[in-house]
């Protein structure tokens, strides 16, 4: 083998030995080149030292907690917490939007072990800070480069004032590298204060600091500034959604910090009432185990947190600081808490509406607690009830939650714009429905008019004999009309119709029923006139009066055709309907007035599945219209003027029977379709339509305004 | 070969050298992988139950600011609070007599300090600039020298300038307000005492007493297309502060989309310390007219001037254009219950140079909805003295409610249709207890609890009937017993709505004894319960108005008020509920009236005659919410002695008060027969000429207690899909309607 190869090199001396030269100074020089770049990055970085750094940052290492930092005894303090502090003077806006951040940044300090001089570490590293590091990291604020920071997280366990030294970590946040006394940075804090003036505000020289914290009064909480969290409650995790079917207490209180004085007053309550269910430490315990409450004269044991279930309302009473971790287990418990706590600041107050989930009761009313209870009305308690677990969920229910509607309430104040509205926040969809988008009651104006919008396919003749008698109507300000047909172009403009009033035809790139309610910018009038090209049997009077019915109520679908919703039972499924009935829920927009932000909805806002049924069974986008408009106001639709017919006259073979009946399946499976698409049968059958006052009226003397209306 | 192996190797060590130069915290981190379940928690349980130690609490702050439970006394206050206002004594400016006139004709009022629970002073307070030519002065020893001033406790007091040139300090207000509230205008957050002091909107000299001009804009065009986007035109001061951010905003105007104009031209010496800017600012700013940029621009700038707070902030709200806020740490009018998220945009003085920007963002429907709320707001909280004030006074009225049975208006109430002004605090504590437009989706009932023996309260704990509701109220209101009483009974006996009749016996004679109604032969529901009450021994001298007044006996949301005599049918009384239920905030009823200007005698006319258009739907037939019925009974006192002194237009006034509320036309429904109200109770017959000059007095009378004419027109009329259509009646369900005419 070895001679073989020996030779093989021989054959081939020259060629490898020539080869071998390249390799060797390709490979050497590619050597030289690693080995001197390696030793210049490191000799840069060592003699940079903190000068800029390269665009490479590393995001924070929350498990390496072991670099150790001494605080000598002389190092400098932090200064005291500023009072007065707003987001307008204590905080640097400068700092956000950097780099084309549309939202906040947030910076988390590298983790150390700050220790004194003699070597005892400052602070205490806990579970739950951990979990707010953590979700802050991995959210969509944090930046590991401080320098575009908005905010900055010192990486010290502030959360128990018990379990940290205020005197060393005034020390260490002077030596945070950012500090700039407290600017732009966020404390976390949920048991401030000590024994026994119990501050509630963190006892920690914070200066322009941020303190997110539990507990705050109206004096030491920083309005528009501070934000106000909830002490955060492990037990409360472990709660589980399901309800008990009837509560078997009105009001029930399981706290075992209630001071004495109020104890009082809630024992002499509980001793003439079954009302109140008052919950203490069992009495026979050595050491107190939480999981156990006993009544407190019959000593009937409870457990802990399932007997929160059993009420209606539970009590949060002041103690030694203002919140309570037991808050988190009655709400998560789905009991109505009932705060008793003179000047507390409630968590996240300035966004969460503790009104919908909570009764407040002044400390001086304790005594008042059953009857003010008694009070609340059945539907008050309804809403609270259902409100609770919505919001306990939201905001509440994990240190991640907490921590990121902290963080939300924060972003909001920088960039107000992205800020959501109260409904967003307190009002869940499943229990109050969308916001309707036309809120103001008015009626609106008569002088600008409305706009006919004419879907239109190759009917040529009855197109113009529909806008002759159209630009009749004294209101109409302007004709739109859609040429849905692609393979044909309009007629010449020499053979339209000479008419006094503006029109304009737009031509579609493709044929779909949904191009009728495509809000185009030529409309600019409030009010559109969806109209089929053959419904030509409208006069003037009638159509004036249908847009003065539309001005009244200019929120929903005002028309002439309706129809009417109906349930089958042997199918048990809906059913179109169209005989003459005394009940509409539908109007047809053949032929009807709408305000055309209905257009711009039926474009953006529909579910997509609801456009895309109707373009592919081209039918049924006049129910789709109703269904979306009656599903955001949560009102019917009014129908306008007695019944006509609005078939057009010529078709009355027999094959139009059954197309009908397809056509009436083809509707019905629309209905059906669209009742689970949105989650519920959206429309509302009504039993009334609008006349005008004078309608069959005779002999008051006074000429009628809209004489030609009902003839058939 | 062998060269080539140990270069490889080489080169892979090289990267691996590499990798663990820069990736090595990487590569850490994945080795051990924690999730921090083994820390211990932040506190232990024992730490979070803690109790206030035994020890005493050291006073920390020795004057802290004041709160309501702090600085105020409830123990005076009942549920309604009553305000004494000080006699007038010394000058006071127009603006503050127009204030306490319009609380003085408040239904607050009181004229015994004793049963007060808040007081106004009448000195005037409103300008603490001293070199205002409305300046009062000595306000500090006059207020001290009241007799119930007591450091200020339970006073209300108004301020709209504080602080003088050059520096206009807040604090400065020329006395010590001590332990009153104060409700002023331009407050920071630094100063406002919050929760306590309430912050007011700078209004003009002008600024009408009652009535107010009507929103500008309520034309909702969407996308809205105004000429400018963002608009400011003002003064910007070259001596004296609060002119930074308005010296900068030259740099924005760009003539067309964003005009932003400044002048210079103000005081006296503005010529000796003009700045080099001054002659083409002035030059700009003329090209422009006030009024028009108001009309014309989406958007207007609220910058600050030498206060906080300005006058434009009102102007552009009322024209619709949607205020962007320059005026940084500034609390906004009545912001405590007014969620001004809604109508204005935020932005900050620091960021001038990004407003372009964010006023370019806010996507058009944003825009639509940002527009509707500053004209609600405007009419609602500021079109007027009056408004402005009784909001104030609704706001301490609610904290005192809310101190004394913890309910208060839901923040949807405040901000929504029909507003703080429409609603009585104390009628409800949910919002399906309010006739709100907007349908709401009730809640789900909560789980029930056992009904526990209770000590039996005083009164009964009633809570108002949830709106719509599925039944109505029949609310009579006799004089007298007549055939056509008993056959509205009958009918009222066989509707299949009605749930309770209450009868208001107004007479002489002695009430009838009347317990219930029997249905009609082959109905099988229970006797309908009837409650007579006697007006005259209950509401003695209360005359027209008791028929509205036992609101303690109605048990649902929808009270079909009637006349003794009304000739209606059930299917009629059912047809108007299943209508009423659609328009709750409505007066749904048969007959119907209008109003019209007389040019000839420069008055309000009152009408019977059959137009194309009603303002009225006379309650003498139909349904009405039982919320307005509270309302009316909460009336400006002026308004009750008129309609009792003309023991007459207690109709028309409810039609005022709703139309008020509401901004809504009332509903009239299918006319079956011309129905005439026959007044009995007054000899003359409805077609005396007499009467209807009382109610055309009556009416004027409104229309200047409220300060405009609040009733609105409508052309429509509701009728049963099927009314008098060529089809057999047999397929129609309202058939009696159509059958009798007259």
């Amino acid at each position: 083998m070895a001679a073989e190869s020996l030779l093989k090199t021989a054959r081939h001396s020259k060629y490898t030995s020539y080869r071998k030269i390249l390799y060797h100074r390709f490979f050497v020089g590619l050597l030289l080149f690693i080995v001197v770049s390696l030793v210049f990055t490191v000799v840069f970085n060592a003699l940079s030292g903190s000068a800029p750094r390269t665009n490479v940052f590393l995001p924070v290492n929350l498990e390496s907690r072991s670099e150790v930092q001494r605080l000598e005894d002389d190092a400098p303090y932090t200064q005291p917490r500023l009072g007065n502090c707003t987001y307008w003077e204590c905080f640097d806006v400068y700092k956000c939007g950097r780099g084309g951040h549309d939202k906040i940044t947030i910076y988390i300090y590298p983790l150390k072990n700050y220790q004194t001089a003699k070597g005892n570490s400052v602070s205490h590293f806990s579970r739950e800070f951990y979990m707010i590091l953590d979700t802050i990291k991995h959210s969509k604020y944090y930046t590991p480069n401080p320098e575009e920071a908005c905010l900055l997280v010192p990486s010290i366990d502030l959360l128990n004032q018990a379990s940290f030294s205020s005197k060393h970590v005034s020390q260490a946040l002077q030596s945070l590298e950012y500090w700039n006394n407290g600017e732009n940075h966020l404390i976390f804090n949920m048991v401030p204060g000590t024994a026994p003036n119990y501050n509630t505000v963190i006892d920690l020289n914070t200066s322009k600091a941020i303190i997110a914290g539990a507990g705050f009064n109206t004096w030491t909480f920083r309005y528009g500034f501070d934000v106000s969290i909830p002490v955060y409650s492990r037990v409360a995790e472990n709660i589980d959604s399901t309800q008990p079917k009837q509560k078997n207490y009105l009001i029930i209180s399981a706290q075992l910090n209630i001071p004495t004085n109020y104890l009082e007053d809630l024992q002499s309550i509980a001793s003439s009432s079954n009302d109140l269910l008052l919950l203490d430490k069992c009495k026979d315990d050595v050491r107190t185990d939480y999981s156990k409450r006993c009544e407190y004269t019959t000593g009937r044991e409870f457990k802990y947190p399932d007997v929160l279930k059993e009420g209606l309302f539970c009590l949060m009473v002041r103690s030694a600081r203002l919140t309570q971790a037991i808050l988190m287990d009655i709400i998560a418990s789905q009991c109505i808490p009932i705060v008793i706590s003179d000047s507390v600041v409630m968590p996240f107050n300035s966004h969460v509406d503790w009104h919908r989930i909570a009764m407040v009761i002044p400390e001086d009313n304790i005594r008042n607690l059953l009857k003010i209870v008694h009070s609340v009305s059945k539907e008050r308690r309804g809403e609270l009830y259902w409100q609770l677990r919505w919001v306990y969920e939201k905001y509440f229910a994990s240190i991640e939650k907490i921590t990121l509607t902290t963080l939300e309430i924060i972003n909001e104040k920088v960039f107000p714009l992205v800020a959501r509205m109260y409904e967003d926040w307190n009002m869940p969809e499943h229990l109050y429905g969308p916001v309707n988008p036309l809120f103001l009651p008015v009626t609106a104006s008569k002088s600008p008019g409305f706009t006919a919008v004419i879907l239109t396919y190759d009917r040529v003749e009855s197109l113009f004999t529909l806008i002759r008698k159209l630009v009749r109507t004294p209101s109409l300000a302007k004709i739109l009309v859609v040429w849905n047909n692609q393979r044909k172009a309009p007629p010449p403009s020499s053979e339209w119709p000479v008419i006094n009033k503006p029109l304009k035809v737009i031509r579609t790139s493709e044929n779909k029923l949904s191009n009728r309610f495509y809000p185009y910018d030529d409309i600019e009038t409030e009010c559109q006139l969806t109209i089929d090209d053959d419904i030509v049997m409208l006069t003037p009077d009638e159509l004036e009066f249908g847009f003065d019915v539309w001005r009244e109520f200019p929120d929903r679908i005002v028309g002439f055709p309706s129809r009417l919703h109906v349930w089958d039972n042997v199918t048990n499924s809906w059913r179109y309907h169209s005989e003459w009935t005394n009940q509409i829920s539908m109007v047809l927009t053949g032929a009807a007035f709408h305000h055309k932000i209905w257009s711009w909805y039926y474009t953006h806002r529909m579910p997509a599945a609801v456009r895309q049924w109707v373009d592919d069974a081209f039918n049924c986008e006049d129910i789709a219209m109703n269904f979306l408009v009656a599903n955001v106001t949560r009102k019917p639709p009014i129908k306008v003027t007695p019944r006509k017919k609005f078939k057009c006259p010529e078709c009355t073979n027999t094959e139009m029977l059954s197309a009908d009946a397809r056509h009436m399946s083809q509707r019905s499976a629309c209905i059906d379709r669209f009742t689970t698409i949105f989650g519920h049968m959206a429309l509302q059958a009504v039993e009334f339509r609008a006349d005008p006052l004078q309608y069959r009226e005779t002999g008051s003397g006074v000429p009628h305004a809209y004489p030609d209306i009902g003839a058939l | 070969m062998q060269a080539k192996k140990r270069y490889v190797l080489l080169f892979i060590s090289c990267a691996f050298l590499l990798y663990f130069y820069y990736g090595s915290h990487h590569l850490k981190a994945d080795i051990i992988q924690k999730d921090g379940h083994d820390l211990p928690s932040f506190a232990t349980l024992d730490e979070l139950t803690e109790l206030p130690s035994k020890l005493k609490r050291q006073p920390t702050i020795k004057t802290i600011p004041c709160r309501m439970e702090t600085c105020f006394d409830f123990s005076k206050c009942g549920n309604e609070p009553k305000i004494y206002v000080y006699p007038s004594d010394g000058p006071v400016s127009a603006s503050y007599r127009k204030l306490l006139s319009v609380v003085r004709e408040s239904r607050f009022v009181t004229r015994d300090p004793n049963e007060a629970c808040l007081f106004i002073p009448a000195i005037d307070t409103l300008d603490a600039d001293p070199l205002s030519p409305e300046h009062v002065s000595d306000v500090a020893t006059r207020l001290s020298r009241l007799p119930y001033w007591k450091n200020g406790r339970n006073h209300l007091i108004f301020n709209l300038y504080a602080g003088t040139w050059p520096d206009y300090a807040e604090g400065a207000l020329g006395f010590d307000p001590g332990e009153a509230i104060l409700a002023r205008a331009s407050a920071s957050e630094t100063i406002f005492r919050d929760g306590f002091d309430i912050s007011l909107p700078l209004f003009h000299k002008e600024h009408p007493e009652r009535g107010g001009l009507p929103p500008a804009a309520t034309g909702n065009p969407f996308p809205a297309p105004r000429r400018h986007l963002l608009a400011f035109k003002g003064k910007r001061y070259v001596h004296g502060i609060g002119s930074e951010t308005r010296n900068s905003l030259w740099h924005l105007h760009d003539g067309n989309n964003l005009i932003l104009v400044t002048t210079c031209r103000h005081g006296k010496s503005w010529k000796d310390l003009r700045d080099e800017r001054c002659d083409e600012d002035n030059r700009e700013y003329d090209k422009f007219d006030y009024e028009q940029l108001l009309a014309n621009s989406t958007f207007c700038l609220v910058a600050r001037g030498r206060r906080l707070g300005s006058y434009r902030f009102l102007e552009a709200l009322a024209a619709g254009c949607i205020p962007v806020l320059l005026s940084n740490s500034w609390r906004l009018p009545f912001d405590e219950r007014i969620d001004w998220k809604r109508a204005v945009i935020w932005a900050d003085e620091r960021l001038l140079l990004q407003v372009p920007e964010l006023v370019r963002s806010v996507p058009p429907e944003r825009i639509l909805a940002l527009r509707q709320q500053t004209q609600f707001l405007w009419e609602q909280y500021f079109s007027s003295i009056e408004k402005i004030v009784f909001t104030t006074i609704e706001i301490l009225a609610e904290r005192i409610l809310f101190h004394k049975s913890s309910t208060r208006r839901e923040a949807l109430i405040w901000n929504a249709s029909p507003g703080a002004l429409g609603t009585l605090a104390a009628y409800g504590d949910s919002r399906s207890h309010y006739p709100i437009a907007s349908p709401i989706l009730p809640a789900p009932p909560a789980p029930s609890t056992p009904l526990a023996p209770l000590p039996a309260p005083s009164v009964p704990l009633a809570a108002p009937p949830p709106t719509p509701g599925n039944s109505f109220t029949a609310l009579l209101y006799a004089q007298a017993t007549s055939p056509a009483l008993h056959k509205l009974l009958a009918n009222i006996a066989s509707s299949e709505f009605c749930e309770k009749v209450v009868v208001v016996w107004d007479s002489e004679r002695a009430a009838p004894s009347l317990k219930s109604l029997s249905r009609l032969a082959g109905d099988l529901r229970e006797p309908l319960p009837v409650l007579v009450i006697d007006a005259t021994t209950h509401y003695p001298g209360e005359g027209v108005s008791a028929r509205w007044q036992p609101l303690w006996a109605v048990p649902t949301a929808a009270v079909f008020s009637l006349d003794g005599d009304a000739p209606l049918l059930a299917e009629e009384l059912d047809f108007a509920f299943l209508v009423w239920r659609h328009f709750p905030e409505r007066i749904v009823g048969y007959p119907a009236r209008t109003h019209f200007w007389d040019e000839a005698k420069t008055a309000w006319g009152y009408s019977s005659k059959w137009g194309a258009a009603y303002s009225l739907v006379l309650p003498g037939a139909a349904l009405v919410h039982r919320a307005w019925l509270a309302l009316y009974a909460a009336g400006a006192p002026a308004l009750r002695r008129a309609v009792r002194r003309a023991a007459n237009c207690e109709d028309i006034l409810l039609n005022c008060v709703v139309a008020h509320a509401a901004r809504r036309p009332p509903l009239k429904l299918a006319q079956r027969r011309r129905y005439k109200p026959a007044h009995s109770r007054y000899r003359s017959s409805w077609s005396d000429p007499e009467h209807f000059v009382q109610r055309q007095s009556c009416l004027n009378t409104f229309a200047t207690a409220w300060g405009y004419m609040p009733l609105m027109r409508s052309v429509l009329r509701l009728d049963p899909i099927l009314f008098k259509d060529p089809v057999s009646t047999l397929r129609k369900k309202y058939r009696k309607m159509e059958l009798v005419t007259l």
